[in-house]
């Protein structure tokens, strides 16, 4: 979700196999910079490699250009490496959010085969996507201060993922 | 059906396998040890199909012995992990194997840890997993009673808990297992709990 100069990436801790609860301490959100984070919901296995050779992929940026990446560049090579299998797919939806140039904060969220969402609100993915849309457009406001920004995604996560059974044990909040 | 399970306790990681190899409806033996000794301070427990267990199993225990010959130094238990999974996933898309593993190691560094790695490589470090049938049984158990920081006498008492959860409630529960622990003194076996003893072979 975009604040005032910032913005917020939050997710639910559950790690699962269909009906059994296998961990309630599982990190969903990375860090890909620090002003660029993903979060990557949907199969474990595939948001475990993916964001392997996501890291690869930005730290060999980091050598050629001496910078970090911009949150734009990022979703088209999340879009790229996406769209690359095709016909054999991540099963991952990305949620991608960055601080762009002048701290202009930079969501964006994909479907498994990359074609991004680009939104200037709100951007959600996961089993309980249905619910967080709801959620979300009910509790946004435009311009919203860090800690007010933070109520909000924290109770917007909370009612949503308490209505699906596949997800829940608390949340993860990151403001930047 | 195979049942795995293990736990974290202080200062040590335990696990226990039970030790059926069967075959649709036949019992091949019952003291087939699932449980390998990676290297001096780590375990591997790994159910699924049989084949896939074994072969995967001993390739990633000469590939960790390689690393150690190589570098003079042994690998950490997450690296081990990490390795595994890296293993598991690139086989996923071609021909996978069908093998969940538990791994658990003791580091000097940080002590004792256990990782959970199913067949499609996810890789997660947790206090307490199970797998199989067994796991619906074992995991209850543990949730109720495993606190952080068990010693090995408390830790041991909630395996004999699961077991017999394990043998009074799953249909075909396995009769024997097999408990094996890791700790700074390394990786060792620690009791078999049997219900059904194989009759010796007689020499010819």
């Amino acid at each position: 979700m975009v604040g005032k100069n910032c913005f917020a990436i939050a997710s639910d801790r559950r790690l699962g196999v269909q009906l059994q609860t296998i961990a309630t301490d599982f990190q969903r959100i990375s860090k890909i910079h620090d002003r660029l984070f993903i979060g990557l919901s949907g199969l474990a296995t595939d948001s475990q490699t993916l964001y392997q050779r996501l890291v690869f992929r930005h730290k060999l940026y980091q050598l050629r250009e001496e910078r970090d990446m911009k949150p734009e560049t990022f979703a088209s090579l999340v879009s790229a490496l996406l769209y690359e299998k095709r016909f054999g797919p991540y099963f991952c939806q990305p949620v991608i959010a960055g601080l762009s140039d002048e701290d202009k904060p930079f969501i964006c969220t994909m479907d498994s085969i990359g074609a991004k969402e680009l939104a200037k609100d709100f951007v959600v993915a996961g089993t309980a996507g249905e619910s967080l849309y709801g959620a979300c457009e009910a509790m946004f406001k435009p311009d919203m201060e860090p800690d007010e920004l933070f109520e909000t995604v924290s109770q917007a996560l909370l009612s949503s993922v308490d209505r699906d059974c596949l997800s829940g044990w608390g949340g993860h909040v990151y403001i930047v | 059906m195979e049942c795995v399970f293990g736990l974290v306790g202080d200062g040590f990681a335990i696990l226990v396998a039970d030790t059926s190899a069967v075959h649709s409806i036949l019992v091949h033996k019952s003291n087939e040890d699932k449980i390998m000794v990676l290297d001096s301070h780590k375990l591997i427990a790994a159910s699924g199909e049989p084949g896939d267990r074994v072969q995967f199993t001993e390739f990633i225990q000469k590939n960790v012995s390689l690393y150690q010959f190589r570098n003079g130094i042994p690998l950490t238990t997450a690296a081990a992990a990490n390795f595994t999974r890296g293993e598991l996933a690139t086989a996923l898309r071609k021909s996978p194997y069908m093998v969940n593993i538990l791994l658990a190691g003791y580091d000097k560094e940080t002590g004792p840890s256990l990782y959970y790695i199913d067949y499609i490589a996810t890789l997660h470090k947790v206090d307490k997993a199970a797998f199989g049938y067994g796991s619906y049984f074992s995991l209850s158990m543990m949730d109720r009673h495993f606190h952080s920081g068990m010693s090995v006498e408390e830790a041991v008492d909630l395996v004999d808990k699961c077991i017999l959860e394990i043998r009074s409630r799953l249909v075909v529960a396995p009769p024997n297992f097999v408990i094996k622990i890791v700790d700074k003194d390394g990786a060792r076996e620690y009791a078999w709990r049997e219900s059904v003893k194989d009759t010796p072979v007689s020499s010819a």
